[in-house]
């Protein structure tokens, strides 16, 4: 570690203790920011966050950072509104820069379909508390002059909805915000510590099994990204869950400001300036399942295509890096928070490419659940038993990757 | 190089040519009828490691076939 990084990021290493209240699986932002949220909300610090690789480094460092609330049911849109609210006053709570910025979001409409849908997603949004409105498209050209409204005559811009409070923030600083905030006052972050295992007393979780050895905690929480279903088993879970892979990738330096984040479910892709002024663009899921990092030319090509359709300035862009984050899909696009029907076992997952936004409300929903054994009102409909009930939270065209 | 799938009539052929199709496994563990619905219609086995698995060639025979990929590498370890 350099002297830059011994300044900037106030990480401390401990001895793992053989037992905490509270043991998180997973130090990714959901994790980080559950452990914060105890400690700061409910004064709960005999906390361990486990990460087998290194904070951050999965999907909490492999996303397109955008922040939005624009979903299209009701139960969303107050949970990521309220996401959205955290986010905005995250660096004046921590006291940590996160590169937070407001730029507003484009949902283009290119077909009459396109229009009903974005009509209906500024309304339902208007009416649970997100600034969304449907603009024209002379609107959006106001917004986003490098449009090219005619999308190369094939695919037309009639319109657009524009969601105000749309912003991006850095992400491993969001990541550092929370464990630095929760160190401070006393949760341990274990780094290079992997569960293998989850320690059980009849069907009750007791703790987990790691390769430092066994941690006993009252309550175990599952923040894992990725492997959640392999995580879920050792507890006799079946999760609806299935692991897909999704790409992004970003240009070299674009010479103009690019003020907003455009996206286009139809075309499916979305794209941003990062403040490096690199162009940062990102697609749709891999159709198989698959655990591995591996990014495709394919990808590249067919998302450049369309990308280019609407944002012609983009030929000139050479693409400088590609990444890969894997994503658990629920079958009904929305997250799965809460109790599991396991004694001492919690779960946040099914945050499929819509994870990195709900870092702050995920993470003090999750905690409050914690503290005081109830479950939430704003997490309430995420349950893991609404597939049982029938009661599944269908929003598929707001993930914006399908 | 993206994935490249041995289809028995067009030879080897890139991945977007295909759909990929799920195989659905209710563990014989469920054995209440309504718990087997269920996990047939929401429950996903999400196999991390070797699973046979049906690929459609969409872009090409239209025919299906099938295969064992490690999802955890995305190599193909046998044709079937």
């Amino acid at each position: 570690m350099n002297e830059f990084m011994e300044q900037k990021v106030a990480l401390t290493w401990q001895q793992p203790k053989r037992s905490y209240d509270v043991v998180i699986v997973g130090g990714g932002g959901h994790g980080l920011a559950t452990a914060y949220y105890l400690a700061t909300r409910h004064g709960i610090t005999n906390v361990a966050v486990l990460e087998r690789k290194y904070i951050g480094g999965g999907n909490s460092g492999r996303n397109t950072t955008i922040i939005r609330s624009n979903y299209g049911i009701p139960e969303a849109v107050r949970f990521y509104q309220h996401s959205v609210e955290l986010y905005a006053q995250l660096e004046a709570e921590t006291d940590r820069w996160i590169m937070h910025k407001q730029k507003g979001l484009l949902w283009m409409a290119h077909t009459e379909a396109g229009l009903r849908a974005e009509r209906a997603r500024a309304a339902v949004n208007t009416a649970f508390g997100a600034k969304t409105e449907f603009v024209t498209p002379q609107q959006v050209k106001e917004i986003a002059p490098q449009i090219d409204l005619t999308g190369g005559g094939e695919w037309p811009v009639l319109g657009a909805s524009y969601h105000h409070e749309g912003a991006t923030a850095r992400h491993d600083r969001v990541v550092w915000a929370y464990a630095e905030g929760a160190m401070q006052r006393g949760v341990h972050v274990h780094q290079r510590i992997a569960v293998t295992g989850l320690l059980k007393d009849g069907d009750k979780v007791t703790g987990v099994q790691t390769d430092a050895g066994p941690i006993a905690a009252k309550v175990v929480v599952s923040a894992v990204g990725g492997h959640v279903t392999t995580l879920g088993a050792m507890a006799g879970l079946r999760l609806p869950i299935r692991t897909h892979p999704l790409q992004a990738y970003v240009t070299n330096h674009y010479a103009h400001n690019f003020d907003t984040i455009a996206a286009s479910t139809a075309l499916l892709f979305y794209i941003s300036q990062t403040a490096r002024g690199e162009m940062l663009i990102g697609a749709e899921i891999d159709r198989q399942p698959s655990y591995s990092y591996r990014s495709g030319h394919h990808l590249l090509q067919s998302c450049s295509h369309r990308a280019i359709t609407l944002f012609p300035f983009l030929r000139d862009l050479r693409v400088l890096r590609q990444w890969t984050g894997v994503c658990d899909m629920s079958p009904d696009y929305s997250p799965i928070m809460g109790k599991t029907g396991v004694d001492g076992f919690y779960i946040t997952t099914g945050w499929g490419t819509w994870g990195f936004k709900a870092i702050p409300a995920g993470g003090e929903q999750m905690a409050a659940l914690i503290a005081t054994g109830a479950t939430p009102e704003l997490i309430a409909p995420f349950a893991l038993d609404r597939f049982a009930k029938d009661r599944t939270l269908a929003d598929r065209g707001s993930a914006g990757t399908h | 190089m993206s994935l490249q799938i041995n289809c028995p009539n067009c030879g080897s052929r890139p991945v977007e040519e295909f759909l990929y199709g799920e195989i659905p496994v209710v563990p014989d563990s469920i054995t209440d009828p309504d718990a087997r619905d269920l996990d047939r219609a929401f429950m996903r086995s999400n196999t991390e490691g070797p699973q046979t698995e049906r690929w459609f060639h969409l872009f090409g025979c239209r025919r299906w076939l099938t295969l064992r990929r490690d999802t955890r590498t995305d190599e193909i370890i046998a044709d079937m």
